[in-house]
């Protein structure tokens, strides 16, 4: 335990970790300080000065979030002084700001707006000039609005020193400072990879997905078409935020009465495509090692990722495992299997997939990712699309029902959901590779050592009597880090999973945008992947192997893992897209 | 970009060496960005991905610094660097106008280059010459008590 120190906040005595700052020792004794470019693990700048506080014997106010408590200290948060300072300081910020609150997508999920109601705005009261931005909207995935920004530098924190992708900071300085892109370059044309952490990380509207839902509603509302919808594991564990649930509470039942009611002719899950995946990923991990085979196979499910090594690792392009995704597996599967075996024209066929990740609009769109002229997946939606539709179309979703997925593939195993969180791709390939290598069915399936929210993890497992050494990265800073002690040849596996997003697909950017004060309480990695781990336990098949649809698939259609057909459908290529 | 990069191999050779003498420094890329451009006269973006990759830094941070600092510049300067002084005697003597007046001849904004290359236009501090207000001066060149009716003449001659 680290040292206590005694303090006073507001004059009532409280004793707190020495390494603690006022705005930590303030909020963990039920005092909280207003914040804007505060956020927990990304951003501590002080530069709002939304979190002032007035201390005992200082100069000038000071900023709460980077102030260290220490014996003796004596805080005010609540003085007239302080609170007319934040006030004027919101004032101020509010005067260069796009006040279209009302259509705004961030509308009442705001942190900007709960400021201006919290701090008593009433008026803005400073009148002058204004910038005036083009809104950046060529990115498949990411669109921004620096009329909306407010330069707390969280977006750039966010990407530069977590993620390490740096395509953003700040441009000139004074009154035209601006986050943007070197030259003013789209987005879509820099090293983005598009994980849309930024997003997750903005505080007002001026980082959003591109919206899709228009191309969905069109597509239900067109009668020649057969609109299939599938979602991602994390989505279940995420969507019921959107309406109310407590973070971690599974809503999968109820998101696919929702779906149901929405339109969709069929409403899949993507653990299947998640099972599909493991059934080539394992089986192409197996032959690289006993075939001499590149290694480390580094996962390829995370499209935030692949770009990354594309633009960053070329020179770990053959270490990629060449499977698709397992929207995109499911796709190519929807559209040629499943539309035979139905007797669907696959032209008519409109698949949509429900995404915790703004990532995937770009991955969707990549040329690759189509088979005989057909695209495997026609929209992408992510999470908060999906609530927003379901608001829109008047569903009232803690009304609903739970419901089953549609057959014939409503049977995904607990490998498939786990996919959602940060280890559970390993997890999944290791229970089925270590069936395979050992030749029997392993008992002990649960591999304790991939899963949690350490950066960078390590297990050695032993399959079929060979010692498999194998690596879990999230957030692509601790990929780099990976990456980079293998390269420099200090650390060497036989599989890695890598994903973009700190925490995996629970975190996603497409996910519930949670306020920078819900983060400082709770952990959303953790929050989240508990849905999904209890939904694999309580799975009854806890293997992609064992799922009957798989069986039922190769023994129908493609054969075997790694066949001619499944090539064909679920493989893809990689190009190497240089640093800038 | 209008002006396209003229970059040679000497000076890519030089700016090499400037970084390789920079690398692993802390706040490297300021005076590397100072030598780059004393070696180009300017900070293209070709010179910034220079810099960037071999400082291991980011595009987007380098050209943050760029935007930041007022003596770093993103255009190249013409044949006939044009300042006019903003000073504040030339300034109430009417220089405004001036500036005014040249970015409509030139088609360029303060800190740019015309696309012949010929005319790069600045505003600039007080350079000392009050008593002859208001003052341009062009490449050595100092013309002073300025009207506007004179300027587009005076570029004319070095057209």
């Amino acid at each position: 335990m680290s040292d206590k120190v005694n303090m006073k906040i507001n004059g009532i005595e409280i004793s707190v970790p020495a390494d603690y700052t006022i705005l930590e020792a303030a909020r963990e004794n039920g005092i909280d300080i207003p914040t804007l470019c505060y956020l927990k693990d990304v951003s501590k700048t002080g530069a709002c000065r939304m979190c002032i506080v007035e201390i005992k014997g200082a100069r000038a106010l000071q900023a709460s979030c980077v102030y260290p408590v220490s014996e003796g200290l004596e805080v005010y948060t609540n003085t007239k002084k302080v609170r007319d300072q934040r006030r004027v300081t919101l004032e101020l910020l509010l005067s260069d700001h796009d006040r279209k609150c009302l259509s705004c997508p961030r509308n009442q999920k705001c942190e900007l707006q709960t400021l201006a109601d919290e701090l008593g705005v009433t008026d803005i009261p400073f009148e002058g000039e204004m910038n005036e931005y083009d809104i950046d909207d060529v990115s498949p995935s990411i669109v921004r609005d620096n009329n909306k920004c407010v330069l707390c530098r969280r977006c750039v924190n966010m990407c530069k020193n977590v993620q390490t992708v740096s395509v953003i900071d700040t441009m000139e300085r004074g009154f035209k400072t601006k986050v943007g892109s070197a030259f003013d370059m789209n987005l879509a044309d820099t090293a983005c990879v598009n994980c849309g952490q930024c997003i997750i990380s903005c505080p007002t509207g001026a980082l959003r997905e591109k919206d899709n839902t228009k191309e969905v509603w069109d597509a239900l509302a067109d009668e020649n078409k057969v609109v299939i919808v599938q979602t991602a594991p994390a989505v279940r564990a995420a969507l019921g935020e959107e309406f109310g649930y407590p973070m971690g509470t599974a809503v999968t039942g109820k998101m696919a009465a929702a779906l149901r009611r929405l339109g969709f002719d069929k409403v899949f899950d993507t653990d299947t495509g998640a099972d599909l995946t493991i059934m080539e990923e394992a089986n192409e991990l197996v032959e690289r090692i006993q075939n001499g085979g590149k290694l480390p196979m580094i996962t390829s499910c995370s499209p935030g990722w692949v770009k990354f090594c594309e633009h960053n690792f070329p020179d770990f392009l053959d270490n990629l495992s060449s499977c698709k995704s397992p929207h995109e597996m499911f796709g190519a599967i929807i559209k040629s299997y499943y539309a035979e075996k139905h007797g669907i024209d696959p032209k008519s066929i409109f698949n949509v997939s429900v995404m915790p990740c703004v990532a995937k609009k770009f991955e969707a769109g990549r040329p690759e990712m189509e088979c005989e002229g057909l695209r495997d997946v026609d929209a992408v939606i992510s999470t908060r699309e999906l609530a927003n539709m379901i608001r829109e179309a008047g569903i009232m979703f803690n009304k609903l029902p739970d419901e089953e997925f549609d057959q014939p593939f409503e049977r995904a195993s607990g490998a498939g959901v786990i996919f959602g969180a940060t280890g559970g791709v390993m997890e999944a390939a290791l229970r089925t590779a270590a069936d395979t290598l050992g030749g029997k069915s392993v008992e002990e399936i649960e591999y304790h050592g991939v899963r949690g929210v350490d950066g960078i993890k390590e297990a050695t497992v032993n399959m079929g009597g060979m010692d498999v050494k194998v690596a879990v990265a999230h957030g692509l800073g601790n990929a780099r880090k990976l990456l980079e002690s293998i390269r420099d040849g200090k650390a060497d596996y036989h599989f890695i999973e890598i994903m973009a997003c700190p925490g995996g697909c629970v975190n996603g950017g497409g996910q519930p945008i949670v306020s920078a004060k819900d983060k400082m309480d709770k952990d959303v990695r953790v929050e989240r992947a508990k849905a999904i781990y209890s939904e694999d336990k309580a799975s009854k098949i806890r293997k992609s192997h064992e799922n009957p649809d798989m069986i039922m698939l190769y023994n129908d259609y493609l054969e075997k893992p790694g066949s001619h057909k499944a090539h064909e459908l679920l493989h893809t290529t990689y190009t190497d897209r240089g640093l800038f | 970009m209008a002006i396209p990069f003229k970059g040679t191999k000497e000076q890519e050779e030089q700016l090499k060496a400037v970084i390789a003498a920079h690398k692993g420094e802390k706040g490297a890329t300021i005076p590397v960005l100072h030598e780059a451009q004393d070696i180009y006269g300017y900070l293209p973006i070709e010179v910034q991905k220079m810099i960037a990759e071999g400082l291991g830094v980011s595009l987007a941070e380098v050209y943050g610094i760029v935007t930041f600092y007022t003596q770093f510049s993103l255009n190249p300067k013409g044949e006939h660097p044009i300042g006019v002084c903003l000073g504040t005697a030339c300034y109430v003597k009417g220089s405004g106008d001036i500036l005014e007046k040249l970015k409509s001849i030139l088609k360029i904004d303060v800190g740019e280059c015309t696309d012949d290359g010929k005319f790069s236009l600045d505003a600039t501090r007080c350079i000392g010459a009050c008593g002859l207000a208001p003052v341009m001066t062009i490449g050595d060149d100092v013309h002073g008590r300025l009207t506007v009716d004179q300027v587009d003449g005076i570029v004319k001659q070095y057209s």
